[in-house]
């Protein structure tokens, strides 16, 4: 049987744009340019990978954002996914993790998967919690934080991976289905061809709603969220520091400031 | 009065500093009571009833550190159970944030991760939060359930608060899930005697201005005279010059110390995103121009070759 992969991509503000909040304390996503995660492209990429050692699989890309998502969902369909799901719905507006961990795995159940691969972390929230969340949801092993990963034996086979942590690397093994998460030391990912821009173009993206998968409105968007921000302050501009050229005496220079700080 | 829940990180019995900040902050909205798990949790107590924890539930078993992450749920989910706490506070390591995760899906819970500071609230703690690179500041709270707050190391003075630490057995039946992830072995990371980077008071870094490996050593010898720890930028690392677990940034460390040096840095918005919180912040750069020097309190433009080499010493000559 084909091995099914689901990769969760975020469709997120550049990170080197101005960034900001939007009055409802939500992340301003009209302002400023949006685009697939750059460490999401890592999760398509061993995607595609795992899939060409595969005898046979299948790579659905899934994204859970706005109308322009759909950037997010053709790039990951032009690096040389097969198909896209993109679920939106007004009622998501505000979504905090756990919402979006919910929508996440409904649609994950209903496009049917054997591992599903997620970047480690989203480059506007940065938590890396939802990999793990998913797993939970799904009731599925967590096979997270990897810095290599294979899978070996198709649909019916086991993923295996290690995982650079604080105080040690580890090796991990589980069956599948399993949810992965790679980090950026798992392989630079590969550009879209002119081919798989125009093949992009062609590709099935299937349009879900709330309804399509059983949920109420309630449980999601800035109502449904568990958790509430308060407020938003853009940090104080560091004062300016003092600058110095360098002719001869800057390491000294630099040690009088340090010491002057009490750090010598 | 109230519990509050500290999920303690430490390798095999001896206390990691973020957790001992931890129950500064825990302090705040109640009493502690520590959660330790795996091999040593016992040999924990003594350290974190000098801190303040009340109460120690210990618990060990081979499936702690056989399996990934979800026995550690299991474990602190019973905890939870017998605790009913008004929070559960545990350490922003990858490892710390994924346990917080599963724990507040398991009872319905809101999350907030890495929180640099938290305060009690009518409604509830309230916790600041760095967003978009450290240039926002947000206060958050959670509105569902018992909040799960993960915190970064560094977001709190450790203080001695002696309470009485009883060690008590905690029953942890695990979750047919318990066994998913199977770890096959672990290689633990080589001390190099250096400060950990998240917990170290001082951050010396190089980037691709170090040109080279073997250069390292001349970041290494500065950090050696300040008692520092050693960070990279994510392209000294991607280059093969210094380990990854060294990294600072958005996909490595963050780090927030009182001083931190970057060195042949130029001082881009993921790089910043690890280390802009920092007290101090110092560089050394031969482009006046470097992005960094927006951050510094003071900055020399120059020869990184040049300029180390002469702190060094000079650092050496000051402490006599
Ligand atoms: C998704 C993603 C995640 C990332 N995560 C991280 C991360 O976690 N951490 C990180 O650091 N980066 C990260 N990056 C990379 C980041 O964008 C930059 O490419 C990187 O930080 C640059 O490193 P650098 O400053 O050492 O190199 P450069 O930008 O090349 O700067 C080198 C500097 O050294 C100076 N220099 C050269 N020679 C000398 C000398 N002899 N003396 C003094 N100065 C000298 C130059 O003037 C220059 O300013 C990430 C990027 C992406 C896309
Ligand atoms: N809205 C979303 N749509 C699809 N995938 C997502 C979304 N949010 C997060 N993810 C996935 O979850 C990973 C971790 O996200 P986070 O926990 O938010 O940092 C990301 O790298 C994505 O793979």
């Amino acid at each position: 049987m084909s091995l099914r992969i689901v990769v969760c991509v975020k469709y997120v503000p550049d990170a080197t744009g101005d960034r900001h909040f939007a009055d409802d304390l939500t992340v301003d996503r009209d302002d400023v340019d949006g685009l697939l995660s750059e460490l999401d492209e890592y999760a398509v990429e061993q995607a595609l990978q795992i899939a060409d050692e595969a005898d046979d699989a299948e790579i659905t890309v899934l994204t859970v954002g706005p109308e322009d998502a759909k950037d997010a969902l053709r790039k990951a369909l032009s690096m040389g996914a097969d198909k896209a799901v993109h679920v939106e719905d007004d009622d998501l507006h505000g979504t905090d993790v756990m919402g979006t961990s919910l929508v996440l795995a409904k649609a994950i159940e209903k496009t049917g998967y054997d591992l599903v691969i997620c970047g480690m972390a989203s480059t506007d929230g940065t938590m890396g919690v939802l990999p793990a969340i998913l797993a939970e949801r799904l009731n599925v092993p967590q096979v997270t934080l990897l810095s290599e990963v294979s899978v070996e034996g198709g649909a019916e086979g086991t993923v295996k991976g290690r995982r650079d942590g604080d105080t040690a690397s580890e090796q991990l093994e589980a069956a599948l289905p399993a949810v992965v998460s790679v980090t950026d030391q798992s392989g630079e990912a590969r550009y879209p061809s002119f081919k798989g821009i125009m093949a992009a173009k062609k590709k099935p993206v299937e349009a879900l709603e709330l309804d399509d998968l059983d949920i109420d409105a309630d449980e999601v968007g800035l109502e449904g969220a568990w958790t509430a921000v308060d407020s938003a302050a853009e940090r104080p501009a560091r004062t300016a520091g003092t600058i110095v050229k360098d002719e001869g005496e800057g390491g000294k220079q630099l040690a009088a400031f340090l010491a002057e700080q009490k750090f010598i | 009065m109230a519990e509050v829940l500290v999920y303690v990180d430490h390798v095999d019995g001896a206390v990691r500093k973020p957790t001992l900040e931890l129950l500064t902050l825990a302090r705040r909205i109640g009493e502690p009571v520590a959660v330790a798990l795996g091999n040593g949790a016992a040999d924990t107590a003594a350290a974190l009833a000098e801190h303040g924890a009340t109460r120690v539930l210990t618990a060990d078993a081979p499936e702690f550190a056989d399996y990934l992450v979800v026995p550690k749920v299991d474990a602190l989910q019973a905890a939870y159970a017998a605790v009913s706490p008004v929070a559960v506070l545990v350490p922003s390591s990858a490892e710390g944030k994924e346990i917080a995760a599963r724990l507040a899906v398991r009872i319905k819970s809101g999350i907030i991760t890495d929180a640099v500071d938290l305060e009690a609230g009518d409604e509830g703690p309230v916790a600041t939060q760095s967003a978009f690179a450290a240039s926002f500041t947000t206060k958050s709270r959670i509105t569902q359930g018992t909040p799960v707050i993960t915190v970064k190391p560094n977001s709190a003075a450790v203080e001695a608060a002696p309470a009485a630490g009883a060690v008590e057995a905690l029953e942890v039946s695990f979750s047919a899930a318990a066994t998913g992830t199977k770890v096959v072995s672990r290689t633990p990371r080589e001390s190099t005697g250096r400060p950990e980077l998240t917990e170290a008071a001082i951050v010396v870094s190089g980037g691709r201005g170090v040109n080279g490996a073997e250069n390292f050593s001349i970041i290494e010898k500065l950090a050696d005279s300040l008692g520092a720890a050693v960070g990279a930028s994510r392209a000294a690392v991607d280059a093969g010059w210094y380990p990854h677990s060294n990294q600072v940034g958005q996909t490595g460390k963050s780090v927030s110390p009182q001083l931190y040096i970057a060195n042949g840095i130029s001082g881009a918005i993921q790089h910043r995103a690890g280390m802009q919180t920092s007290k101090t912040i110092v560089a050394v750069n031969k482009d006046a121009e470097a992005p960094i020097f927006d951050l510094v309190d003071y900055g020399v433009v120059g020869d990184l070759f040049e300029v180390v080499p002469q702190l060094t010493q000079e650092i050496e000559t000051r402490k006599g």
